[in-house]
């Protein structure tokens, strides 16, 4: 603050002319010589500036930025100096007496008020200063001792008044009338500004798989509908061998509930069209995004004869480019004891891990070839041996990654 | 096809004629292929009755036709010039099958008359007609654009230029209306939609295998730890050019919009970003701008060679082009992912390089929210004059609360810029910590006053040592941190320590070697109408979950049915905006202006929309004006999915407490 009462006391005293206040306000801290007595406290001096702010103010404006010579090289201006858009090369040997101009009423400098000038305002606060940016060097014998008695505007510190209720009314409603604004409240404002619906299918793997004893197919997807919080999905998955019947086949109608920013908890029913006979299970789970950006699914299912199944899917998307990304992912399924009906053994049933690359020209619509190797195990291998079937291998799989 | 359209083919062939300027009656003569400024033609529509029909249009962009959202037949909708003082009826035809509405952005009225429908009004029904009546009290650069779904982003904004009644203290010879905005070729709710269902969508700049590989963007750890935090830090616009085309005034970077200007000439360009979703950098090689005004309102001049701006945001800068050369105006999405561009020169058919495409900036700590270790943030360049210790005396041992040292991660000293400005080295030698009376200059060292107290210790800068660089163990949604939030899936980060980034040019333009604006650049021409302090402090986080697209305020969606913010008429407060996402939102307020926090006192720079960088904060001074106001992030899209909420401003005896 006391930079600016010094330099409202020299403005006062030497610029008669509050047209050179305007055109030369920013270019004092260059100026040689300037003298500052420290002067802490001197609120008073905007007097005689308000004064000259009140003088009939010609139409005119001051001819002085224009006449002069433009963007003055000649101006000792740092380069970064924040107001080295004005033109100082007019200020060369002026007569600081001079009253030949005088200011336009709106000149904002016409007051002098500079007690308050926001540029000379702080005391020595680092970043505060505005004027940081000038070359303070170049005031040689310029006084800055701290003085932080006369913060201002900006520069105070917030009370802790209470906030008022709200009040409870809609004042638009005064204007446009209540129906109205309540539907437009609903439609326009709530619905429009995070209260969407939105859908999405999504189909993870859909894929042709060449591979010893016959080349088969496999699909794996979901969809959902829904806001953000709060949706319904629905899971498929299943394979087959083409020139044979659907070999696996199940659909899931889940509620899905956000957890947290990542994670959906999802729980509803599961219904195996495929192997025969079907079965209809209970299933809750979760699905979301782990750390180190992995998709993961986990699922338990209680079947109607009261067995108990689980599931674990993860995958990565490594990007290669941009546009192309290999897509590690495996799928594991467990259970909780040996239901030989179906073929199953209690523990790791099976396993697939494949790895995909897909482009990305579009991301809804992105083709990919690829391997996958399934296996089966323990005693579910076992029963798979004893019908004669096999227990896995490799494939080569081409398909198409898709959503919409 | 429409009247635009061929008008415009029109004039490109009136152009190559040479006689492009004698149609100037049948356009806007501010947003010509080829402008000669706005000072001589007179501007599209002016006076007291103004009406302006929104209606569907085509457009064409490059050569390429494009649906949209037109007003007068015109996208960028008609410039509207308007003297301060005069009394202005404006009577919207909305020719379209849906509900539309303007608002008329930075401009003070009565709030019924704000446009904004569900808070202000009720909306202009399709095939209806409304009129907005009101006084103009100001002056200045502004814009209007409607705030109904997402017609913005399909051309639904245009300029507004108010005369001062008294003589303009900013002078200038010829004026260019510069109106930059990103412009799809697809209809917006499907951009949105892509972003609901996959939220890097339209990032082609990420990190890949390839680039680790050629050694490319972060190292393979700095990649495990952003990974473990599941944040991207390619990820610095949601929409890309992957998706935009940037225009100059509606037109393309291959249309080149020229504006004429005579060597010497000092130009006044006003640049608005109508953007739906970019935030602009903004530069002329070759050429320094000097900043007069920001958001409408004069501020001091600044020489600046590139400035950022967000969307909403309006600066006006004069330019003196000493030659008989063309300058190129280039407008850098923030990602640089593409840029719009035009030309100056001093006549048509002349052009200037294009600069390329600068790398693309990946967000850091300080982005993320930590910037409380970051000392890039503490800008001592900008500390100006003192006496005391030198830089090399900085004790960082004492550096106050929050900041322990031994946990303190990914300390970033790359940046710490200390000769940003003319300040350099002479004057640094003489900063005197201990005498500085506010902590909010120096981030991160605590908010409290007196915590930079001990920085005038002996300890030497490069001793620094700052073990534990385990950032991934750091909790990223510490609640604690943040009291006012409401804790659920809509909020994925917390910034630990977020600090004051007003000092900061802007995400990206840190080291680009030229000067580049900063808001403590920005000091008022004026003093500030209202310099009491601020009764109380208002605390609002922007909160967000990129994955799920979710964007809100505290952790609210508006369609939560959050409290609305109240203040009295009149009433002095102070509002703190604390960025919890790695995303930078600019943050408007309808029916204020706010005087920034930024150090300058009675002259603070006033604005109503301030871009909040990633993990940072600003605090701006407001007065109540009664009304119910809209209060957002000007991010299309953020709105859209929930970043608004209601400002209610009562009359005392009115107000329910």
């Amino acid at each position: 603050m006391n930079r600016s009462l010094l330099l409202v006391g020299l403005a006062s005293a030497a610029l008669a002319s509050p047209v050179f206040g305007q055109s030369m306000d920013h270019s004092m801290h260059n100026m040689p010589g300037m003298t500052m007595p420290a002067k802490p406290g001197a609120k008073a001096t905007p007097k005689p500036a308000k004064k000259a702010a009140a003088k009939p103010a010609p139409k005119r404006k001051a001819p002085v930025r224009r006449a002069a010579p433009r963007r003055a090289q000649a101006a000792p201006a740092p380069a970064a100096d924040p107001h080295a858009g004005h033109d100082m090369s007019g200020m060369q040997g002026m007569d600081m007496s001079g009253q030949q101009q005088p200011a336009p009423a709106q000149d904002p400098h016409a007051g002098h008020d500079m007690s308050a000038m926001p540029g000379m305002s702080s005391s020595p606060s680092a970043g505060q200063d505005p004027h940081a940016g000038h070359d303070m060097t170049a005031m040689p014998g310029m006084a800055m001792d701290g003085n932080q008695a006369a913060k201002v505007g900006t520069d105070l510190p917030p009370g802790n008044k209470p906030a008022p209720a709200p009040s409870g009314d809609h004042l638009a409603d005064r204007f446009w009338g209540a129906g109205a604004m309540a539907a437009s409240r609903e439609d326009d404002l709530r619905r429009e500004h995070g209260g969407m619906t939105y859908y999405q299918v999504l189909f993870n793997l859909a894929e042709y798989q060449a591979r010893k004893g016959g080349d088969g197919y496999r699909w794996d997807g979901e969809a959902w509908i829904g806001g953000d919080i709060n949706r319904l999905t629905l899971k498929s998955e299943g394979e087959g061998t083409f020139g044979k019947p659907l070999e696996a086949a199940e659909v899931q109608a889940l509620y899905s509930r956000a957890l947290d920013p990542y994670w959906n908890l999802q729980a509803g029913v599961r219904y195996d069209f495929k192997p025969n006979p079907s079965r209809t299970y209970a299933t809750i789970g979760v699905e979301g995004l782990a750390p180190y950006w992995f998709d993961v699914e986990g699922a338990l299912f209680l079947s109607d004869k009261g067995d108990v199944l689980g599931r674990a899917e993860a995958w990565y998307d490594q990007r290669i480019t941009n546009y192309f990304v290999l897509q590690p992912r495996v799928e594991a399924n467990f259970a909780a004891q040996d239901v030989r009906r179906d073929g199953i053994g209690s523990g790791l049933t099976d396993l697939e891990a494949g790895l995909r690359l897909r482009y990305e020209g579009r991301r809804e619509l992105a083709p990919y070839i690829g391997i996958s190797w399934e296996r089966q195990f323990g005693d579910t291998a076992r029963f798979t041996r004893a019908r004669g079937d096999d227990t896995g291998g490799f494939s080569f799989v081409a398909g198409v990654r898709t959503w919409f | 096809m429409s009247r635009v359209v061929d008008r415009r083919q029109l004039l490109r062939g009136a152009s190559l004629a040479g006689g492009g300027l004698a149609l100037s009656a049948y356009m806007p003569a501010w947003a010509q292929p080829v402008s000669a400024g706005i000072a001589k033609p007179l501007p599209t529509v002016s006076g007291e009755d103004i009406t302006l029909k929104v209606a569907h249009q085509m457009m064409t962009i490059d050569g390429r036709q494009s649906h949209a959202i037109g007003i007068n037949g015109t996208v960028p909708a008609p410039l509207i010039r308007l003297r301060e003082g005069q009394n202005v009826r404006l009577h919207v035809v909305n020719e379209l099958d849906e509900e539309t509405s303007i608002h008329w952005h930075g401009l003070l009225l009565p709030f019924q008359m704000d446009g904004v429908p569900g808070i202000a009004f009720p909306g202009i029904p399709a095939r209806s007609t409304f009129t907005y009546e009101f006084p103009i009290i100001q002056s200045g650069t502004y814009w209007y654009h409607s705030h109904s779904g997402l017609q913005e982003q399909e051309g639904h904004y245009g300029p507004i230029l108010i005369d001062p009644k008294t003589p303009d203290p900013v002078q200038f010879d010829r004026e260019h209306v510069i109106v930059l905005s990103d412009h799809s070729f697809q209809h917006p709710h499907y951009l949105f939609d892509r972003l609901k269902k996959e939220s890097g969508y339209f990032n082609r700049q990420r990190q890949t295998l390839s680039g680790l590989l050629a050694g490319k963007d972060q190292p393979l750890k700095e990649r495990l730890m952003w990974g473990k935090m599941r944040m991207d830090p390619a990820d610095v616009a949601d929409v890309t050019a992957s998706a935009y085309t940037y225009l100059v005034n509606g037109y393309g970077p291959r249309d080149n919009w020229t504006a004429l200007f005579r060597p010497g000439e000092r130009v006044r360009l006003r640049f608005i970003n109508a953007s739906s979703m970019t935030t602009f950098n903004v530069r002329i090689p070759g050429l320094p701008m000097t900043i007069v005004a920001a958001d409408g309102l004069n501020v001091r001049p600044v020489e600046i060679d590139e400035f950022q701006f967000g969307p909403a945001e309006t600066y006006d800068a004069i330019v003196t082009p000493p030659d008989m050369r063309a300058y190129t105006l280039v407008g850098e999405s923030v990602d640089r992912s593409g840029q719009a561009r035009a030309t100056l020169a001093p006549r048509e058919g002349m052009a200037a390089e294009v600069p390329p495409l600068r790398k693309r900036p990946l967000a850091t700590m300080k982005d993320m929210g930590m910037g409380g270790m970051d000392h890039g943030s503490m800008n001592h360049g900008a500390m100006g004059a003192g006496a005391g210790a030198s830089m090399a005396g900085m004790d960082h041992s004492a550096m106050g609360p929050g900041t322990d040292a031994g946990a303190m991660p990914g300390m970033d000293h790359s940046q710490m810029n200390h000769g940003t400005t003319a300040a350099a080295a002479g004057s640094m030698v003489g900063m005197n910590h201990g005498s500085a009376p506010q902590a909010g200059a120096m981030p991160g060292m605590g908010q409290a006053n007196g915590a930079m107290a001990g920085m005038s210790g002996d300890q030497a800068m490069p001793g620094m040592d700052m073990p534990g660089m385990d950032v991934g163990a750091m909790n990223m949604r510490d609640f604690s941190k943040a009291p006012e939030v409401k804790k659920g899936p809509g909020v994925q980060t917390i910034s630990s320590m977020p600090v004051d980034r007003t000092g900061d040019p802007g995400q990206g333009l840190e080291n680009v070697g030229h000067r580049v604006l900063t808001y403590r650049d920005l000091v008022a021409l004026e003093r500030n109408p209202d310099t009491r302090a601020p009764e109380r402090e208002i605390k609002l986080h922007l909160t967000g979950n990129m994955e799920r697209y979710m964007w809100g305020f505290d952790g609210e969606k508006l369609s939560e049915n959050p409290d609305p913010i109240t203040l009295l008429h009149g009433e002095r407060v102070r509002v703190t905006l604390i960025n919890d996402t790695m995303m930078g939102h600019p943050i408007h307020i309808h029916g204020h202006f706010f005087d920034l926090v930024t150090g300058k006192g009675a002259y603070a720079p006033r604005k109503h929309t301030v871009l909040v960088q990633p993990g940072g904060t600003v605090s701006w001074d407001v007065t109540g004006e009664e009304g119910d106001w809209a209060f957002h992030c000007h991010m299309l899209y953020h709105m859209h999915a929930g970043m608004m909420r209601v400002v209610q401003v009562r009359k005392v005896g009115e107000a329910a407490a």
